[in-house]
């Protein structure tokens, strides 16, 4: 499955919520250095896997190895060391109300890495000015800002640690396509300028074949296809076909009330 | 047998509930005593439970001793500046001046923690701290738990003194007491054992205020609906709590 050194395993991954089941048996591999994009319907278990990854939720069995170390079951002070290799943009950029832009950006660095308050702030310009962020926004609220200035501001707090590894949660819903396009390339520039392992769910198929090097699919809590985007269109797959040509016919069948 | 089993239902989620809120509570109270600590955050939660709470539990302890005053005299037809200063006092100091302050809090601050933590919850603001290595429970809720037991018992000080002037002042201009006798009056009848269990009663209270505002913060889901339902749930359950807790405490001290 992978192409070079693995930096996250996933085997044999279940979670379920009452009777359930979102993920089944999921096994998953991203390579060092590789950006991953997990594509799938709403509701497939996208954002489950990618909150397993990461630690917010807790998988009921199955195993999740980040740098050859197992994260599941890791008590929480060990679990914080795991979680300083990762930065991550939510899908609604998830920046702090009561903070100002810039200490949104600096957070990590002041309250992980300890680094004083100054210096932080000077940091955080930095990594405001690398997504296309001007200085004169730092001090402002994040609800003054627009959607789009709002993922820039929550990919630069997600670049600002210099993490080994990012993850990306639907980084183009809710913009236009232009914008959308913008983040896409700030995503790989600064993936690219960080040396980093990306892993990114999203069901914008115009985002994951920017973003990507490869796709995999999920359906039904499995990954289904896996392999480099430029294979995707002759993937041989019939839900990989249907799902990218966004077919309302073939193997994935939606439940649809008339 | 459908109607049992739904008491079955009723009596175990109540008690899942009890648990979890319990959890919840040690959690936090761990959290509150092990490094690190946000001093930042603490003063702000401090400022927005004492300070900004400082006028209208101030209001209401004044309408309080003033109203418990005019009751009195009314109702004790033997009453002098002595009975009147010791109800005052005495009703003010041990139960008026924590429950009120504490009801009042609970509907000030434990909504607006409530609803504060609710959102980020729901914004996946509460998963952004984790994923920036920052322990939601040390950075949201060990502040307002400490600013909570911290804060109370000032503002019940205040609330007391404030009742007491209340009763004052509808004593000397309404009664026409002699404004000496009556402070000495007050003075004589203020115990020690009914100051301090007001004040333990406070900080009982100002946990439990700030316990149920994130809490059910912490736990709301779905959106608007979610935050607008945990808003209600820390305001009912902090006010049914505190009166629980004021029985037993007060059960404590002065049960013979």
């Amino acid at each position: 499955m992978t192409d070079g050194n693995p930096k996250i395993v996933v085997r044999g991954l279940c979670k379920s919520f009452g009777s359930n089941w979102v993920l089944r048996d999921l096994d998953l591999d991203v390579a060092e250095g590789q950006s991953l994009a997990v594509i799938g319907g709403s509701g497939t278990g996208k954002s489950v896997l990618i909150k397993c990854i990461i630690g917010l939720l807790e998988p009921d069995s199955g195993s999740i190895l980040v740098d050859g170390e197992e994260t599941v079951g890791l008590p929480p002070h060990e679990r914080e060391c795991i979680t300083r290799k990762f930065g991550m943009l939510f899908q609604g950029a998830a920046l702090f109300d009561s903070l100002p832009v810039w200490e949104n950006v600096a957070f990590g660095l002041v309250q992980s890495q300890g680094m004083a308050r100054l210096e932080a702030r000077t940091a955080a310009l930095e990594a405001m000015n690398l997504v296309g962020l001007d200085s004169d926004i730092a001090d402002r609220s994040p609800a003054e800002l627009s959607g789009g200035m709002q993922k820039r501001a929550g990919l630069a707090r997600a670049i600002a640690t210099r993490p080994d590894i990012l993850f990306f949660d639907e980084p183009t819903t809710g913009l236009d396509p232009i914008m959308g396009s913008v983040i896409d390339n700030l995503i790989v520039k600064s993936v690219r300028d960080l040396g980093a392992t990306a892993l990114t769910i999203t069901h914008d198929m115009a985002s994951a074949r920017r973003i990507a090097d490869n796709i995999a699919m999920i359906y039904e809590g499995r990954i289904v296809w896996h392999g480099p985007v430029a294979q995707i269109d002759r993937s041989e797959n019939d839900m990989v076909d249907q799902f990218i040509n966004g077919r309302s016919v073939g193997p994935i069948q939606l439940q649809v009330a008339v | 047998m459908r109607f049992l089993a739904s008491i079955g239902r009723a009596t175990i989620s109540t008690f899942a509930l009890i648990g979890q809120i319990t959890v919840f509570a040690v959690v936090g109270l761990y959290h509150c005593v092990r490094p690190p600590f946000y001093p930042r955050l603490i003063v702000q939660q401090m400022i927005e439970i004492g300070y900004y709470s400082l006028p209208v539990v101030g209001l209401t302890a004044i309408f309080t001793g003033a109203v418990l005053a005019l009751q009195s005299f009314n109702g004790f037809s033997f009453a002098g500046e002595a009975t009147i200063a010791n109800v005052v006092v005495w009703g003010i100091t041990r139960e008026l001046g924590p429950v009120l302050a504490g009801l009042m809090v609970a509907g000030r601050v434990g909504a607006a923690m409530a609803a504060e933590i609710g959102t980020m919850r729901v914004t996946e603001q509460i998963d952004a701290l984790t994923t920036l290595s920052t322990n939601p429970f040390k950075y949201l809720i060990a502040p307002r738990l400490i600013a909570g037991i911290a804060m109370l018992p000032l503002l019940v000080i205040l609330a007391d003194i404030i009742g007491v002037l209340g009763g004052f002042i509808v004593s000397i201009y309404d009664f026409g007491f002699n404004p000496t006798t009556y402070l000495k009056s007050t003075w004589d009848g203020l115990d020690a054992t009914g100051f301090i269990s007001g004040l333990v009663k406070a900080a009982v209270f100002g946990f439990l205020v700030a316990l149920m505002g994130t809490y059910h913060g912490y736990h709301s889901k779905g959106g608007a609906q979610g935050v607008g339902q945990a808003t209600t749930n820390a305001v009912v359950s902090a006010s049914i709590l505190l009166l629980l807790f004021n029985f037993i405490i007060t059960a404590l001290f002065f049960a013979t």
